[in-house]
C-alpha cells in the first residue's frame, strides 16, 4: 500500500475492513497517531476520546469476526462539540458548558454507535455554532489545514479541518446558515446539509430551531451518502423530524445525469463574488454539461438578496429564546454565591457567553421586544415565505440549483473578527437554503492561491438523492477530491 | 461599517434589551455593543421596502402540526444523572439563591 491508513477515503477504508485486510484497531490507531502528529498545527479537536475510540474499535472488530458487516462498522469519525455523547464533555466551545457532561447520546450518536462507527473525539466550533471562522470558540481557533494562517470556516470548522487533515474519515457538523457547507468549502471537503427534518436533532444543542440541521462532512460524495444513510430518518424525540423512511442514498449515486436540468443562480454569481470563484463555478458548469446535464445560466431567485436580513432577524430571535435556558441552575456555568438570584444569573450569562453569542441574544431580544415585533420578526417571516415560493417555482424548471458556496476565498485568522457584519456576509450563498429548508451540498471545484473553492448544489425538499447524484457525477470527472493539504 | 447610521438605537435601548435578556453588560462595553447592533439593524432596513401585503409568515418550513404520541412510560434519566451537572444541589434538589428577599 502506498497510502497511510488515515489518508484513505471512508469507502476505501470500509472496503479494507470488510475484506479483513485491516482491523478497525489498526485503522483507529492510525487516525489517533495522525491526530497526535498534526493537532498542534490544526487544533480541530476540543476533546480526543482515545480510550473510548480504541474500545469501540476492538468491539467493532469483534462484531466483524462474528459475522456482522456494514459500511461504517469500525470507521473512526468525529462529532461536532454541540452534539451530546454520553459521558463525554459537550462544550459547544463555550465557557458556559465547559464542564457539561451529558448523561445521554444525541440520536445521531446512537445511530452511529448502532452502525459500529468509532467516535474519536469532539470537534471545535464557533461558540454555540454562531460564527463563520471557528474564531468564536472560547478555547482556541482552529487552523485551515491548507494554510494554517487561514481560518477553516465555521461554525463546524473543527469538523471540516479534521476531515481535511486526515484526522477522521467523517465528521458530523450542524448547519443553521451554512455552518457545514462554508467550512467544507474552505477546507476542500464535502459537506452536506440535508432537508430540514430529515435528521433528528435530539441531543443537538439548539441554536435556531427553525433552521438547524445536522449533516456529514467527508472527503468524498460516496462517503457523504454512506454517513447520511446511517443518520437519516424519523425520531419521535424531535417533533420536527419528518416521518418518512429515507432511501438508500448510495444506490442512485452513479446514475448518469444526462438530461438533468441545472439552474445556475444568477444572483449568486454577480460582482459580489470573487472572480476566481466565478470562473471556477463556470468551469464546473462545463464539466456537468459534458456529462449531459442541461444548464441554464439564468436561473433567478430575486428575493434571496434579502435572505441575509431575514436570517439575522429569525436566527437571533430563536437564539434569544433557546439560550434563555442557560441560567446556571440545572447545568452550565454559574458564579453560584455572588449576589442575589437575579445577579447570579446575569453574571452567569455575562461570563459564560462570548461576545458573538451575547450580540445575537441581544439582537434577537430586541427584534422580539414590544414595538419591534411586526417591523422585524413578522416582516422577516413574510419575506421567508417569498424566498420559499421562489425556490418552489424554480424547482418546477430545474432539478438542482448551482452556486458558489462562499463569496470569497478563506480569509486570514484575525482578519474579520472586529467587524461582525463583514463576517456575516460570508454566508450569503448558504443562508438561502436554510431559509427554504432544502438540501444542499458543497464540494471542491477549484483552488486559488493554495486555498480551496466550493461548489454548492441545492435540490428539492427531501431530494438528497439528486443533490448527491449531481455532486458525484461532477466528482467523478474531476480530481479535486484526490488532493489533500500537506501538513 | 463601523460608523453608526442608525440613530434610533440609544444606550438606554441597549441597557433595556440587556435587562430583558438577563445579561449583565459592563458600562465600558455599552457603546461598542450599541454600534455593532446598529450596524446589523442597518442590514435589516432593506426588508422594509419589500412588499409583503397579504403574504403569510413562515414560522416553520415543514407544515408540521402538534405531534402527539402515546402516553406510555419509557426509561428516563435517574435523579442522580439529572443533578450531576448542577452547579449546586441540596438534598436531591437544584439549589438557587432565595427568590424572595
Amino acid at each position: 500500500m502506498t497510502k497511510d491508513l488515515h489518508e484513505l477515503t471512508l469507502i476505501e477504508a470500509s472496503a479494507l475492513l470488510n475484506s479483513r485486510e485491516i482491523s478497525s484497531e489498526e485503522l483507529t490507531t492510525s487516525v489517533l497517531n495522525r491526530i497526535e502528529a498534526v493537532e498542534e498545527k490544526v487544533h480541530a479537536f476540543v476533546t480526543v476520546t482515545r480510550d473510548k475510540a480504541l474500545k469501540d474499535a476492538k468491539s467493532a472488530d469483534k462484531k466483524r469476526s462474528s459475522g456482522e458487516n456494514g459500511p461504517l462498522l469500525g470507521i473512526p469519525g468525529a462529532i461536532k462539540d454541540n452534539m451530546c455523547v454520553e459521558n463525554v464533555p459537550t462544550t459547544c466551545s463555550s465557557r458556559m458548558l465547559e464542564n457539561f457532561i451529558p448523561p445521554y447520546n444525541a440520536h445521531v450518536v446512537d445511530l452511529l454507535a448502532g452502525a459500529g462507527a468509532v467516535i474519536i473525539g469532539k470537534t471545535n466550533m464557533d461558540e454555540f455554532a454562531m460564527g463563520s471562522s471557528t474564531e468564536n470558540s472560547a478555547f482556541f481557533p482552529t487552523h485551515n489545514p491548507w494554510n494554517t494562517e487561514y481560518v477553516p470556516g465555521g461554525s463546524s470548522g473543527g469538523s471540516a479541518a479534521a476531515v481535511a487533515a486526515g484526522e477522521g474519515f467523517f465528521a458530523l457538523g450542524s448547519d443553521t446558515g451554512g455552518s457545514i457547507r462554508q467550512p467544507a468549502s474552505f477546507c476542500g471537503v464535502v459537506g452536506l446539509k440535508p432537508t430540514y427534518g430529515r435528521i433528528s436533532r435530539y441531543g443537538l444543542v439548539a441554536f435556531g430551531s427553525s433552521l438547524d440541521q445536522i449533516g456529514p462532512l467527508t472527503s468524498t460524495v460516496a462517503g457523504s451518502a454512506a454517513v447520511l444513510n446511517a443518520i437519516a430518518g424519523h425520531d419521535n424525540r424531535d417533533s420536527t423530524s419528518i416521518p418518512e423512511t429515507p432511501p438508500d442514498y448510495t444506490k442512485s449515486l452513479d446514475h448518469e445525469i444526462k438530461g438533468v436540468r441545472i439552474g445556475v443562480v444568477k444572483e449568486l454569481l454577480n460582482d459580489g463574488i470573487d472572480s476566481s470563484i466565478r470562473s471556477a463555478i463556470l468551469k464546473a458548469v462545463e464539466v456537468l454539461e459534458k456529462s449531459g446535464a442541461i444548464v441554464d445560466l439564468d436561473a433567478s431567485l430575486p428575493s434571496i438578496q434579502h435572505a441575509l436580513s431575514v436570517y439575522y432577524i429569525i436566527a437571533p430571535a430563536e437564539v434569544s429564546a433557546n439560550l434563555a435556558r442557560y441560567d446556571g441552575v440545572k447545568y452550565g456555568y454559574s458564579p453560584v454565591d455572588d449576589g442575589t438570584m437575579w445577579e447570579v444569573m446575569e453574571k452567569a450569562r455575562e461570563f459564560g457567553f462570548g461576545p458573538e453569542v451575547k450580540r445575537r441574544i441581544l439582537l434577537g431580544t430586541y427584534a422580539l421586544s414590544a414595538g419591534y415585533y411586526d417591523a422585524y420578526y413578522k416582516k422577516a417571516q413574510q419575506v421567508r415565505t417569498l424566498i420559499r415560493q421562489e425556490y418552489t417555482n424554480a424547482f418546477e424548471k430545474y432539478d438542482v440549483l448551482l452556486s458558489p458556496t462562499t463569496p470569497t476565498l478563506p480569509f486570514k485568522i484575525g482578519e474579520k473578527t472586529a467587524d461582525p457584519v463583514a463576517m456575516y456576509l460570508n454566508d450569503i450563498c448558504t443562508i438561502p437554503t436554510n431559509i427554504a429548508g432544502i438540501p444542499s451540498i458543497s464540494l471542491q471545484c477549484g483552488i486559488e492561491d493554495g486555498l480551496p473553492i466550493g461548489l454548492q448544489i441545492s435540490g428539492k425538499p427531501l431530494d438528497e438523492e439528486m443533490v448527491l447524484r449531481v455532486a458525484y457525477a461532477y466528482e467523478q470527472q474531476t480530481t479535486w477530491h484526490t488532493t489533500r493539504p500537506s501538513l | 461599517m463601523t460608523q453608526n447610521k442608525n440613530p434610533d438605537l440609544t444606550l438606554d435601548d441597549v441597557k433595556h434589551v440587556a435587562a430583558l435578556a438577563r445579561i449583565q453588560v459592563a458600562e465600558s462595553e455599552l457603546e461598542t455593543i450599541r454600534t455593532q447592533l446598529s450596524d446589523v439593524l442597518e442590514i435589516f432596513a432593506a426588508l422594509q421596502d419589500v412588499d409583503t401585503t397579504n403574504v403569510e409568515p413562515t414560522g416553520h418550513v415543514n407544515s408540521v402540526n402538534s405531534v402527539m404520541r402515546e402516553d406510555e412510560p419509557s426509561p428516563s434519566l435517574t435523579q442522580e444523572q439529572v443533578l450531576a451537572n448542577a452547579p449546586q444541589e441540596y438534598e436531591s434538589f437544584f439549589r438557587i439563591k432565595p427568590v424572595l428577599d
